[in-house]
């Protein structure tokens, strides 16, 4: 009861209810007693936070009122959102969520066509190019319209119709290669398959007849042989014809016309199988442009391995090769007839040893440009 | 001239917690804070709160008596709260973007900080009146923050007379006090 009455008088005191008598004894009263003189100090620190959270809480309640009545009266926004304010609102608080979604959903649309494109069965039509040389024609054309003038000149002159021996325009150019010193020569079946004339051109510029003796269109392999009395028989050949299968990242090289000069170019073997899987060819990196088709692919111990056949149009520097051992196969079926029965390959290489330029220049004579009209 | 003049009412009423002076404040600046939270990833709740956070960071600096705003009202408002929420988007954790600021602002680091001192306290205070239970918290609130007289108190809790009363309060007051003063220690112990 004592505690509570000093407690009374303290507030009071503090507060200023105090009658001037009743404080002056009051002030005495904390000079003289401790506890009492603590009890003000404290008590008056602890109304003091009691009157600032009292107008703290007071001034949160009012501007809790002030923001209904507010809102009420439509004086601001608030929470009301409507039309556009509410389309714009959605879009800052979700944009950051709908540019991620957005951005799923397009890899996953790349992803998904990209998957198609690649398990779309390709069509085959235009995809490998095979190749052969389109030859240019400018020339001869240029002469045979001479010619035709002259033919023209003569009938009018003479009067008189005489057969007049037309030069052979050459459509389709490669690159073929010596299996033997008299003159049987491989090349690609596409080059000659459509030609009734046919010369060959070696390194140095000679020029020969040759004809077909062999065509097997499947596994685009020709077999010609040079008929010409200029042709000077060779006794030994300096590459082999491998027969068995290579390995996968041996290097390679190759030599060919896709310009009326030999052309060397190297690279390595990708793949054992050809385009899409074919067992009779052989994946190759080289560069290889039109009239390459045709050309020897040689390994570094100066073996054919392949017949560079075609490349793929999608790809650059995906080239598909026959490989030599259906060169075999295919003088196999030429000996049947008995003019070729005794026709040799030669296995073995005999430039192993030597040198890539040293090989190369042993080559290329053997090497000849094919032209088929 | 009459902005200032007119400023400086609202200041004043600000500091006497007069409606009228928070309501004109309010409704003139409201509006543009709301634009600010809602285009940096908040919603209308958090508008409201960071307002009227920034509202009491201003009422606290008009009653310290050694105010003076050298800036406009607006300016102020939008520096407090544009700090704000900053901060309250870095405690959420979120990318913290670079608002860009369609106004100038002032620096306000001091204030917010002070604010966040009284902040805790009163919580702090809220959370203990709240603690001490029925009758008690309704009793000290009467009695200390609506300022009721004990006759007062004693008719409306019921109690037979204002000594009984008296008698009550001066138990749950013993009981705010303790938790009050040992926070107050604690908080003092500290600097």
């Amino acid at each position: 009861m004592n505690d509570i009455k000093i407690l009374d008088t303290v507030e009071r005191y503090i507060r200023g209810e105090m009658t001037p008598d009743e404080r002056l004894y009051f002030e005495q009263l904390r000079k003289s007693n401790q506890e009492v003189d603590q009890l003000v100090v404290e008590h008056t620190l602890f109304l003091q936070q009691m009157n600032r959270f009292g107008e703290w809480k007071n001034f949160k309640q009012a501007l809790h009122d002030t923001h209904l009545n507010l809102s009420e009266q439509g004086k601001i926004n608030s929470n009301k959102l409507k039309g556009k304010a509410k389309v714009v609102y959605m879009w800052k608080k979700y944009k950051r969520v709908t540019a991620i979604a957005a951005t799923i959903a397009g890899i996953t649309t790349v992803a998904i066509s990209a998957l198609v494109w690649s398990v779309t069965p390709k069509t085959d039509t235009n995809e490998l190019e095979n190749l052969k040389r389109k030859l240019t024609v400018q020339e001869h054309k240029t002469n045979q319209i001479q010619s035709d003038l002259n033919h023209v000149k003569d009938k009018v002159n003479t009067s008189v119709t005489s057969p007049v021996s037309l030069p052979i325009q050459f459509k389709s150019g490669g690159t073929g290669f010596l299996i033997d010193g008299n003159g049987l020569m491989i090349t690609n079946a596409h080059i000659v398959k459509n030609s009734k004339n046919i010369r060959v051109v070696n390194s140095k510029g000679d020029q020969f007849n040759a004809f077909v003796v062999r065509l097997d269109v499947l596994r685009d392999v020709a077999i010609i042989k040079i008929d010409d009395d200029a042709f000077k028989p060779f006794t030994s050949l300096p590459y082999g014809i491998r027969k068995t299968n290579s390995d996968i990242a041996e290097p390679i090289f190759t030599l060919g016309y896709p310009r009326d000069e030999i052309v060397y170019g190297e690279g390595y073997l990708s793949a054992k199988t050809g385009f899409k899987g074919d067992t009779l060819s052989c994946q190759i990196s080289i560069a290889a442009n039109p009239g390459n088709s045709g050309g020897p692919i040689f390994n570094h111990d100066g073996e054919v391995i392949g017949i560079l056949s075609a490349k793929e149009t999608e790809a650059e520097g995906t080239v598909f090769a026959v490989q030599s051992k259906y060169i075999y196969q295919v003088l196999d079926e030429l000996k049947k007839n008995p003019l070729y029965k005794s026709v040799k390959m030669p296995v073995r290489s005999n430039i192993s040893s030597l040198e890539k330029t040293q090989q190369v220049k042993k080559i290329q004579d053997f090497i000849f440009m094919v032209k088929g009209d | 001239m009459k902005g200032d003049i007119n400023e400086k009412d609202l200041l004043q009423g600000l500091a006497r917690s007069d409606r009228k002076a928070i309501e004109t404040i309010y409704r003139e600046n409201y509006n543009m804070i709301q634009s600010l939270i809602i285009n940096n990833s908040g919603s209308t709740d958090d508008a409201k709160d960071i307002f009227q956070e920034a509202m009491i960071v201003l009422y606290e600096k008009v009653r310290s008596g050694s105010f003076e705003l050298n800036c406009l009202i607006k300016t102020y408002v939008y520096s407090v709260s544009r700090r704000l929420w900053l901060k309250r988007l870095q405690q959420m954790n979120h990318y913290a973007p670079a608002l860009e600021s369609l106004q100038d602002t002032v620096p306000v680091e001091d204030e917010i900080e002070e604010n966040d001192r009284i902040n805790n306290e009163f919580q702090a205070m809220d959370k203990a009146i709240s603690s001490l239970g029925e009758p008690c918290k309704s009793l000290l609130e009467a009695y200390y923050l609506e300022k009721k007289n004990m006759q007062e108190i004693a008719l409306s809790f019921g109690y037979t007379n204002a000594d009984n009363a008296k008698n009550q309060k001066y138990k749950c007051l013993m009981r705010l006090k303790k938790i009050f003063f040992a926070k107050y220690k604690n908080g003092n112990g500290n600097e």
